[in-house]
């Protein structure tokens, strides 16, 4: 009788509870085949953007097409590459060269599009070194990295690489205050020694090249994220700051603990005044310039040794400091160039500066104090509008063009968007788990593309198939064209993808470079046909100067190397067909594999150490008779006689 | 005055105009072959002119002769065809000549020109068929690639099936233009004919 008594109510409670796992679920998964169709790309054919993202740890750049997820290419820059050579071959090695000598990792945070009026015109991306404070610029025909270019002066490089409306500059700031220049000194003496700096990098137009223009030598605090102005307050960039307590330990609490910190407004147009002033000072600095060839295929590092540094005491009017809420993260700069947005990580509330109202401030001298001879703007004064109900942990905001914004809660895991000029939230949507950056296809430029948002996360859990202890990284694209943000997708993405830009594909698909010209390659080591290839003894360095087409190797047998030598294979592929690579490995060379695109020439480094006949073979199916493309090398022993002969 | 008036007083312009056609064709690929498979979606193919063979793309012709290796087809070199020296005079001749009949208007002569330049293209579609014939069967014994029975001749005109490889061969523009060049100058000497038999039958 009890048991009768008490099924009635369990069957109600367990249905209750369907209901409810039932409505909890309907966020996390989109369940209509109107998701489906929306990402699906059919076999052979394209997606509407190039998404490039960073590898964060992995230290690299990956492509993925949207709205399909669909990985096309890891793109080496700060990270040794193995299944290419990079990083390893003499051709490459000179990129990872920095003033405390090759460095084969990095954490690579945010991409940045190079821009031409305000819109990404993909000439380049750009992308930040966190550790060892560098940028890269890879070259959008080729998708390779082309120049990487260390910054001194710097404790660490998170606010770079932002881009002003024309690519004029790129800027960076340092992470983390340090005495500059460094000396050794008690951690504790932070208030009076540590300072940071704010670089602008300028960006030659026809070949992109990098130089540090000038350094901004500022307080000690540390500085975070950073956007270029664009439109009315093109000629001024923001940084944001937090610690601006200065302190040297514990910074979860003793940074917590100011009302509000900074973000910097630069006015560089001024900047570039001073320096035609000569009001910059010149810093004995070492650091490095690499830069790639793509003639002679080889990259070339240059030291440098000195860097102009303007101190704001001796340029007036060059910073203002603008009240921010808590520890701000991101600044992001809306389409019209009018409104700043602070992602304060620890406020309850986003605060937008007004770029009007500051001008505005500035003329009336509405200032309520001075940080080290920086005046701080009266907060009534620049802001424009506080958003309420932002969500937990605001960090990034985007732009869809259409007089939205996009902002990304770290704490509640979920997209707010909200309207410029109101400030009223109007929809938010989940993310699964914990966003950080979030993006959409041109969100910092000019002219969004407002029709995707992609949720990057820096927490996977029970999105895919556990893989073990370590789980991939996950981005979700996120339907922006309507009213209501809809989930489109979830799809893993390789290494933790920071921040991201994308790209209309029409921008680049067409400007690809399909090989590299024979005729143009100017590489040292590089032969045109098979008839000048040799081989070449220099004391005990043995140059092969080797050839690669479907399907041999040029010479193939090579005798007359001994224990003690050390060989150098200059592979040029004499290629000049579309996708058709040659690979290159010998056993037991204790580099990495080669992978040498058509008309490319690249060297593998080995030294045998062992007598005997040892095999190489291309590493790439590259054609029917793939396997038959191999050779073998003779090793003699320690100063044989055997003749140096090959063919 | 009625087109057919027309066509009877400007007759010559219309034998004129063939004659600039056929030395037009000098500028222009005269045949074309154009293959495809599946690996080569944006395909390959060749373009042979007057004095030279070329690819379609820039690099199509080494591309083209790294994957004939495999069958064991000779290298398609272009200085190795004589012909690609003689073909620029024996258009350069025709043209002279056709200068010639063009200010002497002599009937005979452009019956000749007519039937010199049927000649020349009877004779050069042979060779074509014969070059074909030559690269698609004298093939490398040591060849990666035997197939038994199978020739890689490419059509004349038209497309074929060879391997993975789909082969269509059609006339370029410069083939197209001696072609409307012989199309006039016959029109002009059939319109000449009627007229001599015209002025017999008013006699």
């Amino acid at each position: 009788m009890l048991k009768k008594n008490l099924l009635a109510p369990f069957i109600f409670s367990v249905m209750l509870s369907i209901v409810f796992i039932g409505c909890a679920d309907n966020g996390s998964k989109p369940g209509t085949s109107d998701a489906a169709e929306k990402v699906y790309v059919a076999p052979g054919e394209y997606d509407e953007f190039y998404s490039f993202m960073s590898g964060g740890f992995s230290g690299q750049v990956t492509v993925y097409g949207l709205p399909s997820g669909r990985l096309f290419k890891v793109i080496p820059v700060f990270s040794q590459f193995p299944e290419n050579g990079y990083g390893y071959t003499p051709e490459t090695r000179p990129m990872l060269q920095t003033s405390y000598g090759e460095i084969p990792w990095d954490d690579a945070h945010h991409p940045e599009l190079s821009q031409t009026n305000g819109e990404v015109d993909g000439r380049w991306l750009f992308i930040n070194a966190n550790n060892t404070p560098r940028v890269a610029r890879i070259d959008l025909t080729t998708f390779e990295t082309e120049e990487i270019l260390e910054i001194p002066n710097s404790g660490g490089n998170h606010g770079s690489p932002f881009t002003t409306m024309n690519t004029e500059y790129i800027v960076a700031s340092t992470r983390f205050s340090v005495p500059i220049p460094q000396k050794d000194v008690p951690i504790s003496s932070y208030k009076e020694n540590f300072q940071g700096t704010l670089s602008f990098i300028k960006i030659n137009p026809d070949n992109g090249h990098m130089d540090i223009a000038f350094q901004i030598l500022v307080p000690g605090f540390d500085y975070d994220l950073a956007h270029a102005g664009k439109g009315p307050s093109h000629g001024w960039a923001f940084f944001t700051s937090y610690n601006s307590e200065q302190a040297n330990t514990l910074l979860e609490i003793n940074a917590s603990q100011n009302d509000k910190d900074f973000i910097a407004a630069v006015n560089w147009k001024l900047a570039e005044e001073y320096v035609k002033q000569g009001k910059g000072k010149e810093y004995k600095s070492e650091y490095y310039s690499n830069r790639y060839n793509n003639e002679t295929h080889t990259a070339v590092s240059e030291k440098r040794e000195k860097v102009l540094i303007l101190d704001p005491a001796d340029c007036p009017g060059l910073i203002y400091y603008l009240p921010t809420p808590k520890s701000p993260h991101g600044v992001d700069v809306d389409p019209s160039g009018e409104y700043i947005v602070a992602g304060g990580k620890l406020a309850t509330v986003i605060p937008v500066h007004s770029f009007s109202k500051m001008i505005k401030a500035i003329e009336n001298k509405d200032f309520i104090s001075d940080m080290y001879g920086i005046p701080v703007i009266k907060y009534e004064s620049v802001i424009a509008g506080e958003v309420e109900n932002c969500g937990l942990g605001p960090l990034h905001t985007e732009f869809d063009g259409n007089g939205y914004a996009y902002t990304s809660a770290f704490i509640s895991s979920e997209v707010v968007k909200w309207k410029l000029g109101t400030w009223e939230v109007v929809d938010r949507i989940p993310s699964y788990y914990s966003i950080g950056h979030l993006m959409i296809p041109g969100g910092d430029s000019q002219k969004p593309f407002g029709k995707y948002l992609v949720s990057l996360n820096k927490i996977t859990k029970d999105r895919y198939l556990p893989t073990g202890p370590e789980l991939c990284q996950s981005a979700q694209l996120i339907d922006i064209s309507g009213d209501k943000m809809k989930l489109l997708l979830d799809f893993p993405t390789i290494g933790e993808p920071h921040y991201a830009q994308a790209i209309p594909a029409e921008k680049l698909m067409n400007k690809q470079v399909k090989i590299f010209e024979l005729e143009k390659n100017k590489h040292p080591y590089g032969v045109k046909s098979e008839k000048e290839t040799k081989v070449e003894r220099k004391g005990n360095d043995v140059h092969i100067y080797m050839t690669t087409t479907r399907t041999h190797f040029k010479p193939d047998n090579i005798e007359g190397v001994n224990v003690g030598d050390k060989v150098y294979f200059h592979i040029t592929n004499l290629e000049q067909d579309w996708d058709i690579p040659h690979g290159f490995a010998v056993k037991g060379m204790r580099t990495a594999e080669l992978l040498i695109m058509p008309g490319q020439t690249r060297t593998a480094v080995w030294e045998p150490q062992r007598e005997g006949v040892y095999p190489f073979y291309c590493t790439d199916f590259c054609s029917a008779l793939h396997q038959e493309m191999q050779g073998y090398i003779r090793i003699s022993g320690k100063n044989s006689n055997t003749k140096l002969s090959f063919n | 005055m009625n087109l057919s008036e027309i066509i009877l007083k400007k007759n010559y312009l219309l034998f004129g105009i063939g004659v600039m056609m056929l030395a037009a064709s000098y500028f222009f690929p005269i045949w074309t072959i154009d293959l495809n498979a599946p690996q080569y979606p944006e395909g390959m193919g060749l373009r042979i002119w007057a004095d030279e063979i070329r690819g379609a793309g820039e690099h199509d012709l080494n591309n083209l002769n790294k994957l004939n290796h495999y069958i064991g087809m000779k290298e398609i070199d272009p200085d190795a065809i004589p012909e690609l020296k003689i073909i620029p005079f024996i258009i350069l001749f025709m043209v002279l000549f056709g200068a010639v009949v063009f200010i002497t208007k002599n009937k005979k002569l452009l019956l000749a020109w007519n039937i010199i330049l049927i000649l020349f293209l009877l004779i050069g579609l042979y060779d074509f068929y014969m070059w074909e014939y030559d690269y698609g069967h004298d093939l490398n014994p040591n060849a990666p690639i035997k197939v038994p029975g199978m020739a890689y001749q490419p059509p004349l005109i038209g497309s074929k099936q060879l391997l993975n490889i789909n082969a269509v061969s059609l006339p370029g523009i410069g083939g197209i233009l001696i072609f409307l060049s012989l199309a006039s100058a016959s029109f002009s000497y059939g319109v000449e004919y009627i007229k001599s038999k015209r002025v017999k039958n008013v006699k």
